[in-house]
């Protein structure tokens, strides 16, 4: 493959307006001494049909949600993903352009941007949003980053929250100064503890009584933090409702494909009053010279490209094309699609539920807890081993739970699957764990 | 010369309301199977009380709302984006094609090692070339952007100084260097110090040799530099830093300029960070996805955040989890894969050969437009010829006329094209940062370096052009200032109350 247009007659015609007389006098300024003597040890190129081949290849030797019926969730979700939406997110007027740097030219962008803005906003019941953050574990990381200083150093984490988020503070603590601290049941706010994070529903699937520890993070003078999920908000109440102080998710639900984990969307929403503390792009509305209503980038006092080593957090790339495609979703499903999906969800996963925990040595990890799209149950076998059996069954059963114990599979079951696919999941799992 | 940019101004529907102002009540687009299972409520307490306001529109209200936005944006496929430091270059349409594959874009992240053999043999193959790009001996694809790449770097020096005499504070950066640098280096816990520039725009090895001690974890750079210039002094640069028992750190922001010319590695590079929407061309997203590989020295390896990918001796991949000196996770899963899967297609329809090639015809783009438009904008420093980008200055243009670098860059969108960056880097006054990427054509380019000449001809003819401009688009310069003051970030009930949801 070649993309450059270049003729050869042009290449000489080039090298010759610029004085030189061939191209390795335009490298002449790397010293011998690290000039690549050699060829790169790649193999040569290829034309886009052997390219395609080789990926297909590649592509064949997985299995995807298309053949194997999909239970597996843990902060990645198989909803149903409308066509309208990269219809749109995918014309490439948006998806070859970049940071909107010259708003004139990135109108569509930058509105698209405002309205993602305003409908987090709608959804979480929180007063500001952004443009997007890399996915919903380092979301969390921003959130806590906004909640730090003054003192307070601190950072609660509530023993629900999906391990994998909790890795990632864990990770960027290291750089920051602080250790996120698990606890279970009432956190202990001290006048040190700068944020309280509560995942609702929580990455058993469980409801958790976040209105209480938002309460008791509030006592204690702390920022409430929730990771929410999304599509959870037609049903539940917003994390705005229930006292958070900042929303952190992952929008992956919201009309972005699997992807074997990304590229996802980090959503982030708090208070008018922190909005100097948010990371990211921010867009805002203005009007041009003539007082027509036009949108910009704003507050960019805030972002690593002014404030440099004094900025709140380093992002520059973020994940604009997904935020873009979760505007096209929202605005697909409305207020009354976005209810259906979490009656869908909570309606089948507690048929899934009774029926799952109906079968012999199949128990609820979490009796009469309420849950809203994942359940956890406590297997007689490992649940790796489970799993891998029902991927021979067609099915990808759920993800396993080790830190809660190996016999923990967690349940995911979305608006997707049919009745009949869940008695099939059901029926299956019956025959694997009898085996 | 063209009317304007090739954006959308007028129109049946060019309206600039939002997709709020289309919203009637009881219209919607979405629609569901039958409920095939009794229905189950939330118990009240956790119950919403009221629906958000999401707009009520038809699919085909979204879809006339959304085009009519897009074309209101300007994209490669619009036009040249000569973009300095953003390597705005054509995204292969076959790597959209590949990336769609069920078998990439329907997979779940947990799924077991055994159902994506194809993605985890993708992602070896993928690393195993960027290694050999970088001269790096491995890599972790985690990191999703450039700046999350930059932290990654920065842990890994953090770990590896813990582990070989304690703790360092400080980690330098050129002056010119991007902002994110600085920022990731203090939410890495260190101070960040600037090294100065020389007056040929290169680092000052000798203040460098000033700076050095053993308080300094290590050096971040981007070679060639911000500037667009070869920092000819590299392998001193690393043996300073290395003497001290430093790290030194690629930015690959600029790798776009030197692939198969020369590699990191050999540089004395310890830690490279890639950015594959630039230099592989993945797209930019009008702000993201992107990912930021991050390659180290064998020195490095255990320091990688887990898992990486490991191929087991009958053939089989999997993810490697056990690996007590990681520095960790930095993503909630394992990066953005459907980048990387672009980035494979770019990497390896090229190949070696076809890589080289783009970084060579990178270079003579960027000094051919900067040779058509030194008459008027002057490279800032004309004593090293640039490689794959240029910085020129609009400080003599701005002396005789008061015209400035941005009445410039507005003044191009009405000839037709993206401006370059503006007033970056900081340490050039009235700076135009150039990047042309070698997917430009020479007509491209001409006619590009023809509006360049005629914008400055202007300022002194007809200044009034350059500072009224942009006039041909669907909103002209826009109030920044009133947009931080009076904060309307979201569409608010306060200001269209009959027209929401």
């Amino acid at each position: 493959m070649r993309f450059s247009p270049h003729t050869d007659d042009e290449i000489r015609e080039m090298l010759s307006a610029v004085g030189r007389s061939s191209i390795d006098d335009l490298f002449q300024q790397i010293p011998p001494s690290v000039r690549l003597d050699r060829a790169l040890a790649l193999p040569d190129g290829v034309s886009e049909m052997e390219l395609v081949a080789d990926l297909r290849s590649l592509a064949s030797r997985n299995r995807s949600a298309d053949d194997l019926v999909c239970f597996a969730g843990g902060g990645a979700y198989d909803h149903y993903v409308p066509a309208v939406v990269w219809a749109l997110a995918g014309r490439s007027e948006f998806y070859t352009s970049y940071t909107p740097y010259q708003p004139e030219l990135s109108q569509g962008v930058l509105q698209v941007l405002f309205e993602y803005q305003s409908m987090i906003c709608e959804l979480t019941g929180l007063e500001v949003s952004n443009a997007s953050l890399y996915d919903g574990a380092t979301a969390l990381v921003e959130a806590v980053h906004m909640s730090t200083g003054r003192g307070r150093n601190r950072v609660l984490v509530s023993a629900g929250v999906d391990t994998r988020a909790v890795e990632a503070l864990r990770t960027a603590g290291r750089g920051a100064g602080y250790e996120p601290e698990m606890f279970d049941g009432e956190p202990s706010v001290a006048d040190d503890v700068a944020a309280v994070v509560v995942q609702h529903p929580n990455a058993f699937g469980v409801l958790e009584p976040a209105r209480e520890r938002f309460a008791a993070a509030h006592a204690g003078g702390a920022t409430a933090i929730q990771i929410f999920d999304p599509l959870s908000l037609g049903v539940l109440a917003s994390p705005g409702e229930l006292g958070a102080d900042i929303a952190v998710g992952e929008g992956q639900v919201l009309g972005n494909h699997l992807n074997y984990g990304g590229p996802y969307l980090g959503i982030i929403a708090g208070r008018l009053a922190d909005v100097r503390k948010l990371p990211g792009r921010i867009v805002g509305e203005t009007v041009d010279v003539e007082g027509r209503r036009g949108y910009v980038l704003t507050l960019q006092a805030r972002e690593q490209h002014i404030r440099r080593d004094k900025a709140n957090s380093n992002i520059c790339t973020n994940q604009t094309l997904m935020a873009l495609a979760a505007a096209v979703y929202l605005a697909w499903l409305g207020p009354e699609g976005l209810a259906e999906v979490g009656r869908r969800c909570l309606s089948k996963t507690a048929y899934a539920a009774d029926a799952l925990t109906a079968l012999p040595d199949v128990t609820p990890a979490f009796p009469g807890a309420p849950f809203f799209k994942e359940f956890a149950v406590r297997l007689p076998r490992p649940a790796r081993a489970v799993i891998d059996a029902m991927v021979e069954r067609g099915f990808l059963a759920g993800v396993a739970m080790p830190h809660a114990g190996e016999d923990v599979l967690v349940v995911a079951v979305t608006e997707r699957r049919s009745r009949d696919e869940i008695d099939a999941y059901v029926l299956a799992m019956g025959e694997v764990l009898a085996a | 010369m063209s009317g304007g940019a090739p954006i959308r101004t007028q129109g049946p529907v060019a309206s600039t309301g939002t997709i709020a102002d289309h919203s009637s009540s009881g219209r919607r687009a979405s629609a569901f199977a039958p409920l095939d299972v009794p229905e189950v409520t939330v118990p009240e307490s956790h119950r919403r009380t009221r629906a958000p306001g999401l707009p009520r529109v038809a699919e085909i209200d979204i879809v006339r709302h959304y085009t009519m936005l897009s074309q209101q944006n300007y994209g490669v496929d619009t036009g040249p984006y000569p973009l300095g430091s953003c390597t705005m270059k054509y995204n292969p349409k076959v790597a959209e094609t590949v990336a769609a594959f069920p078998g990439f874009q329907r997979t779940h992240p947990l799924q077991p090692d055994a159902t994506v053999q194809g993605t985890l043999e993708m992602l070896w193959r993928l690393e195993e070339a960027l290694c050999e790009i970088t001269a790096m001996a491995r890599a972790t694809l985690q990191p999703p952007a450039g700046a999350c790449g930059e932290m990654t770097g920065l842990l890994i020096m953090r770990a590896f100084h813990a582990d070989h005499g304690g703790p360092r504070t400080k980690v330098l950066i050129p002056d010119a260097a991007h902002g994110t640098n600085p920022a990731s280096v203090r939410l890495a816990g260190f101070e960040a110090v600037n090294v100065p520039s020389d007056e040929r725009g290169l680092v000052d090895v000798e203040a460098l040799r000033g700076l050095v001690d053993d308080e300094v974890a290590g050096l971040m750079l981007t070679n060639p530099n911000t500037l667009g210039l070869f920092e000819e002094r590299i392998e001193e640069i690393t043996a300073v830093l290395h003497s001290a028992g430093a790290l030194v750190y690629y930015d690959g922001a600029n790798l776009n300029a030197i692939m198969g010319k020369a590699r990191p590695g050999d540089m004395g590079f310890d830690i490279v960070h890639i950015n594959t929407h630039k230099t592989f061309a993945t797209p930019h997203g009008g702000g993201g996805p992107g990912a930021g590989p991050v390659g180290v020295a064998a020195h490095l390896v255990d320091y990688l955040p887990a898992p990486i990918v490991a191929r087991d001796p009958d053939g089989s991949f999997r993810w490697d989890r056990d690996r007590p000196r990681s520095i960790g996770r930095l993503h909630g899963f394992n990066g953005n894969i459907g980048v990387l899967v672009r980035a494979y297609a770019y990497v390896f329809g090229h190949g070696g050969d076809g890589l080289t090639e783009v970084s060579e015809l990178a270079a003579l783009n960027a000094n051919y437009l900067a040779g058509r438009l030194a008459d008027a904008f002057p490279l800032a420093y004309p004593e090293a010829p640039p490689m794959h980008e240029f910085v020129s200055t609009a400080e003599p243009l701005k002396k005789e006329t008061g015209i400035r670098a941005m009445d410039v860059a507005k003044r191009l969108i009405d000839l037709g094209y993206h401006p370059p960056t503006v007033y970056f880097p900081l340490v050039v006054d009235e700076a135009m940062m150039v990047e042309p990427t070698e997917t430009e054509s020479k007509q491209t380019l001409d006619a590009m370096a023809d509006a360049f000449l005629q914008a400055a001809e202007e300022a002194h003819t007809d200044p009034g052009l350059l500072h009224e401009a942009p006039v041909s688009t669907p909103v002209r310069r826009l109030d920044e200032a009133r947009a931080a003051r009076h904060l309307r970030l979201r569409w608010g009930l306060e200001e269209e109350p009959d027209r929401r949801p």
